[in-house]
């Protein structure tokens, strides 16, 4: 055991005692802020990685934008803000599924691996992944930015009730 | 490091997200065990990246990269689906949708709704879309 496998295995679990709360919570709310721990936990374990640039960008990305949003979202759709029971149906057959899924591919990455040790690599800074970005990466680099126009376009077009309806109206009528 | 204890880390992290995406009704929730699936997935490239030599530098971590992209755009998308769903019915659980829009396809079964939301009285949102809703109804009754 090294140093890194037991930071790893701290921040893993962090990562995996936060996101079980985020399933099991009944605040609608905690379950938000058990997703920042986790997401943060992530990052700390990117960080363990050596990939610098991948863990900022998931700080600031998830835990700075998405996580915001997923609030944003709990209070525009007002849920409760204390306990509510009717958030999970029942639990046995997705805890099945859930496990099973779970231990299977732990049980095949681990085959895979056993316990071989690898030495790591330089770590990914930004301009280590900027030069692989722009040299390889290139062209889906470029169409994930449209995918992403596209994404911002769709959710104007769906959260503006007035956009499609009268056509559809029109052709009903 | 070894890298089967990250593995294993993100195969059990993957479990739980399926695990919430199966058992939540509330749709928001379902997002929040969504995003920890693909973080799962993300930490699996990390790793890979780390203990693989591959002919490419650094894939794993750009692969990362697009799909912390894709998933701040399936976000935005999934959010905005939620709220229009929120306004036009009152609930985001997910059990509460009809599979299909065969029912409210002449549109008589949406504006009844919304006027009893109106009726109802219940938030000033909540007249506003339903007395909206209920014109367009009457328009195509007339």
């Amino acid at each position: 055991m090294t140093v890194s496998d037991v930071l790893t295995a701290a921040l893993g679990a962090v990562a995996l005692g936060a996101g079980l709360l985020v399933v099991t919570t009944r605040h609608v709310v905690r379950a938000g802020l058990w997703l920042v721990v986790a997401l943060g936990a992530i990052a700390g374990l990117y960080l363990v990685l050596t990939a610098e640039l991948v863990a900022w960008v998931q700080v600031l990305v998830y835990v700075g934008a998405v996580v915001v949003l997923l609030l944003f979202a709990v209070m525009l759709t007002r849920a409760p803000i204390g306990a509510s029971d009717d958030l999970d149906r029942a639990r046995w057959p997705g805890a099945l599924i859930g496990a099973g899924a779970g231990a299977g591919l732990a049980a095949l990455l681990i085959d895979a691996f056993r316990w071989t040790r690898v030495d790591l690599p330089e770590p990914g800074t930004a301009e280590r992944l900027g030069a692989a970005l722009f040299r390889t990466w290139v062209l889906p680099f470029e169409l994930v930015s449209v995918l992403l126009l596209a994404a911002l376009v769709g959710a104007i077009v769906v959260s503006r009730p007035d956009i499609g309806a009268r056509v559809a109206q029109r052709r009903r009528g | 490091m070894h890298p089967a204890l990250p593995f294993t880390i993100a195969a059990l992290l993957f479990g739980i997200g399926v695990y919430g995406v199966l058992v939540r009704r509330n749709a928001v929730l379902l997002l929040m065990a969504v995003e920890l699936m693909l973080n799962a997935v993300n930490l699996v490239f990390v790793t890979a990246d780390a203990s693989i030599r591959a002919a490419v530098p650094q894939a794993g971590q750009s692969f990362t990269l697009f799909i912390i992209v894709l998933a701040a755009a399936e976000i935005g998308v999934g959010l905005a689906l939620i709220l229009q769903l929120y306004r036009l019915r009152r609930t985001v659980g997910v059990d509460d949708l009809p599979l299909s829009d065969a029912v409210e396809a002449p549109g008589v079964e949406a504006s009844g709704d919304a006027e009893r939301a109106v009726a109802a009285g219940r938030t000033a949102d909540a007249q506003r879309s339903g007395g909206h809703a209920a014109g367009d109804g009457t328009g195509v009754a007339g």
